[in-house]
């Protein structure tokens, strides 16, 4: 059939047709709008909206930005130049913009300071969060910053920060030395180092014994409860005081012991070590050495530091500390014995249970109480104990996470080699974890890091705090307040949003392919 | 015999003990340093106290709560109970309790539903209120809650109209349908007085509220039993108003509302809703339900894209997808993070201290702290208050989380 029918065609085509354009509303931006903004009717709505909004927004905002004054030098001149059109002020900005980052005390003539040190924490982070694309000599830096930093900031003569860096570095050559030390003098050392650890330690127990003795006997007058507590405080001072001699013995001996394997005499002639270097030797050296060669910056006291410095300072020095302290909360809490199991899961609890504001009151108000009468501990250092303890409860949790996240087997394998508890959760477990754990606890960071404007409510001068006292109350700048908010707010996005977004692609660079 | 066993270790019973297995064998080990941090822990409380004791002999103090029965001698603007100048410093306490756990719970509530909203409107098609929402998540979340909570305080004090803008002819504010007025001392709002017979319409609506349940549940087992589609919508709308505005009806309007009214230079009568309840109230929701709406988006992403499929071959329209499918099985993954998040808005109420709200951190440990001096025991006290309240939330909030969970045999 089929062939009879193909002799009636005369033609046959020998070029494909070129396709014809999709239709219009197939295509193009025509096509992106019909999918993406009107779909549907419910979604043309929401598009409609969200398109009113956004305009409404822009309507408002647009003139105020643009029509923004930079120069003037209290509110009621902003207001003369603005004449009635609505526009910012921002020229509060200009005016207060040393009070905004360094606070109003520190030194006017040493503002580089923080800054250099702003600049170099940058650097010195970089090989820490980049670390596979720069070398790991690098790192070198990162672990002097610290000294850097401290004398930038605070300053006082060069020779201290460097004078302790030099008994860090004494402690671990003597730690290193200790380690590689023959059988024979090792047990010499460990008789010397045994006899001092076990007085210096039955001599503080006994110290401990009377003053339990003294509290019991001070608050023994009063009620039950009272009366109550002064049994106990007698109980505990009858148990440490029938103890102090038998304990220093003990302790003695088991570092004597110890000579064998090396572990606790080593870690106890080190922190002997550092203890009689930062003790005794720091002051006398490098006075010494600042009178003979004196290199020195204008000494800040830490009330003085103020504006988004403080909040700088207060997140890296509390975070940097409470991440070693949340690993041994962590792995306190996961250990099978009960005591200090118990210990670390009420001290972790509790943290969580209340609020970072009650914490800071203990700093500014109760914790004087629990310190020794003559010791002065300033303000900003008991905030950052306060806050330390509090950030260190959260990555506890975050690491625990982690720590339960690895497979049974790895603790199996690293006990199946003979690690002994150090080795396999330096080698194999906390690798791991922590591993896990970096994206909860970057989270905790930027919260702990937003958290620092609280200290503002102790009347502590940070940017907010400096914001609702010395720039409202100014005769010049009297409520001013979408500015210097929209301000603050934007100072704490970048650092909160770069923050999250390199957490994000640090997670997945660290992808190993499970799952 | 090549496997001769060492003498000594063959005579020695294993039970023996030896002071060196203290250190040496795993079985004595951790019972060593379990005691030595006992001594430990025994020795830095002897430190602490007795310090206490000393810091406290110095200042003429001493540790007692007698003072939570003195007349606090400070007014609180905002009491939910019956408070004046002359009640105790104790019930100044309860006051700022019970604000606390106001403003705990409206910003619990209003947080859950901005975050929900922003959750599933950020994973919509749409591209625009895709990247508005995640506009709004990113920006609220990366800058602290206290510069939220300062800003939303100023526009309240700052931005709103005074009273006395209201007065006159050519005034320059209004009141929104004559019931709510937006003011810089606050917001005023119709206030509800209770009449005689009032309780009877309180209970019809109680009724009517267990009458909806039960409805529910009667259309559910005749849907499951017998296969009968009852419509539950309507009715339910139906029982919720019908009943009470018959019973307001029939008893001659027991319950009336009192209306604010402007005289002199403040407005009298109705509910006043103070400046910094609504900012702490506000800001807090709006800050929490940007973290909320994360938890929503990852409970969502979290539910296999099979199971959208699998609905949709079965003919479902994308909204009863999303309710009847998704989100229930996207609770479960939500709603651990939530109690954390509800629990972070409590404690995160502590900072009405800074825009002057007088919850119990204010009373307590700002006003009461102040006037006796008693720094130990309010602050032990508030901490105490606050550990109370987040164990209860949690508490509750994991019973409702095991009930969500899947029952997995």
């Amino acid at each position: 059939m089929s062939d009879t029918h193909a002799q009636t065609v005369a033609f046959v085509r020998d070029t494909e047709i070129p396709p014809a354009p999709p239709p219009a509303s197939e295509a193009g931006a025509v096509k992106w709008m019909r999918e993406n903004l009107f779909s549907g009717w419910f979604n043309t709505i929401l598009t409609v909206l969200a398109i009113f909004l956004i305009a409404r927004f822009v309507w408002f905002a647009f003139p105020w930005f643009y029509n923004g004054v930079w120069d003037a030098a209290s509110i009621r001149e902003c207001r003369d130049i603005l004449d009635g059109k609505t526009g910012a002020c921002f020229a509060v900005l200009v005016d207060r913009w040393d009070h905004l980052l360094f606070g109003f005390k520190y030194p006017a003539d040493g503002y580089w300071r923080p800054t250099l040190a702003f600049i170099l924490m940058l650097a010195a982070a970089m090989p820490v969060l980049f670390s596979k694309f720069l070398p790991r000599k690098l790192m070198i830096f990162t672990a002097l910053y610290p000294f850097i930093g401290f004398w930038l900031i605070w300053g006082g003569s060069l020779w201290v920060p460097l004078v302790v860096l030099a008994a860090i570095i004494v402690t671990a050559m003597i730690f290193r030395l200790v380690e590689g030390l023959e059988f024979g003098p090792r047990q010499i050392l460990a008789g010397i180092v045994g006899v001092l650890a076990g007085a210096g330690l039955a001599y503080l127990l006994y110290q401990g014994a009377t003053e339990l003795w003294f509290i019991s006997n001070s608050v023994s007058s009063g009620g039950l409860v009272a009366g109550l507590a002064a049994l106990i405080f007698k109980v505990l001072s009858v148990f440490t005081f029938v103890m102090f001699i038998p304990m220093g013995i003990f302790v003695g001996y088991a570092i004597f012991q110890s000579a064998e394997d090396g572990g606790l005499v080593t870690i106890v002639t080190a922190l002997f070590a550092i203890y009689v270097m930062l003790a005794y030797l720091l002051g006398p050296i490098s006075g010494a050495l600042n009178s003979v060669i004196p290199i020195e910056l204008q000494a800040v006291p830490s009330r003085d530091m103020g504006g988004y410095m403080l909040c700088l300072i207060l997140g890296t020095v509390c975070v940097s500390l409470s991440i070693p302290l949340g690993i041994v909360l962590a792995l306190g809490r996961q250990s099978n014995m009960p005591l200090i199991k118990g210990v670390c899961v009420v001290f972790i609890e509790f943290i969580r249970g209340v609020p970072l504001i009650t914490l800071l009151f203990v700093a500014n108000v109760m914790l004087a109480y629990f310190l020794p009468p003559q010791s002065n501990f300033d303000l900003i250092l008991r905030v950052i104990i306060m806050i330390t303890m509090f950030s260190s409860a959260y990555i506890a949790e975050v690491i625990r996470g982690g720590l339960a996240a690895l497979p049974k087997g790895q603790f199996e394998a690293a006990d199946s080699l003979g690690l002994n508890y150090t080795q396999a959760v330096r080698l194999i477990i906390l690798p791991q974890a922590l591993k896990i754990s970096i994206p909860g606890i970057v989270n905790v960071a930027v919260g702990l890091f937003k958290d620092t404007t609280l200290v503002s409510v102790i009347s502590m001068f940070d940017i907010v705090g400096m914001i609702r006292g010395p720039i409202q109350q100014s005769t010049d700048w009297i409520s001013i307040y979408w500015e210097v908010y929209l301000f603050a707010a934007l100072v704490f996005f970048v650092v909160c949003y770069s923050i999250s977004q390199y957490s994000q692609w640090l997670e997945r660079q660290l992808q190993t392919g499970h799952r | 015999m090549t496997t001769q066993a060492d003498p000594q270790v063959a005579v020695k019973p294993a039970g023996s003990f030896k002071l060196s297995m203290l250190l040496n064998d795993t079985r004595y080990r951790s019972l060593t340093f379990q005691f030595i941090a006992l001594v430990a822990i025994i020795a830095t409380m002897a430190f602490v106290g007795g310090n206490l004791v000393r810091n406290l002999a110095e200042a003429g103090l001493n540790i007692s709560y007698a003072f939570l029965g003195e007349p606090a001698g400070y007014d609180i603007n905002q009491r939910p109970i019956e408070y004046d100048s002359q009640s105790s410093h104790g019930r100044a306490a309860v006051v700022g309790l019970l604000n606390t756990l106001i403003v705990a719970f409206l910003a619990c509530v209003t947080a859950t539903i901005f975050g929900v909203i922003a959750g599933v409107l950020r994973l919509s098609n749409n591209w625009i209120v895709s990247k508005l929402m995640s506009f709004y998540v990113e920006i609220f979340r990366n800058v602290p809650v206290l510069i939220w909570i300062l800003i939303i305080f100023s526009i309240m004090i700052n931005a709103m109209p005074a009273p006395r803008d209201f007065r006159g002819d050519n005034a320059t504010s209004s009141m929104l349908f004559d019931a709510f007025a937006f003011t810089n001392r606050g917001v005023y709002s119709p206030k509800p007085i209770l009449g005689d017979g009032s309780m009877i319409v309180i209970g019809v609506f109680i009724a009517s509220i267990v009458g909806i349940f039960l409805f529910r549940k009667f259309a559910r087992t005749q849907l499951y039993e017998h296969g009968k589609l009852i419509p539950t919508f309507w009715p339910s709308v139906g029982l919720f108003f019908v009943p009470v505005i018959l019973a307001q009806l029939v008893l001659g309007s027991p319950i009336t509302l009192e209306y604010p009214a402007l005289k002199g230079f403040n407005f009298q009568g109705g509910m006043q809703i103070r400046g910094s309840l609504i900012a702490l109230w506000f800001a807090l929701a709006i800050y929490t339900g940007a973290f909320i709406a994360e938890n929503v988006r990852a409970g969502i992403l979290a539910i296999s894209k099979g199971q959208t499929e699998a609905a949709g071959a079965l003919g479902l329209r994308p909204n009863r997808i999303m309710n009847l499918v998704v989100l229930p099985q996207a609770l479960r993954v939500i709603i651990p993070p939530l109690i954390s998040q509800y629990l972070n808005i409590t404690k995160n109420s502590s900072l009405a201290i800074a825009v002057g709200y007088m919850d119990v951190t204010g009373t307590l440990g700002g006003i009461t702290l102040l006037q006796t001096g008693r720094a130990i025991e309010t602050v032990l006290l508030l901490m105490l208050f606050y550990l109370t309240v987040s164990l209860l939330i949690s508490a509750v909030m994991n019973v409702f989380n095991n009930r969500m969970k899947l029952q997995e045999r």
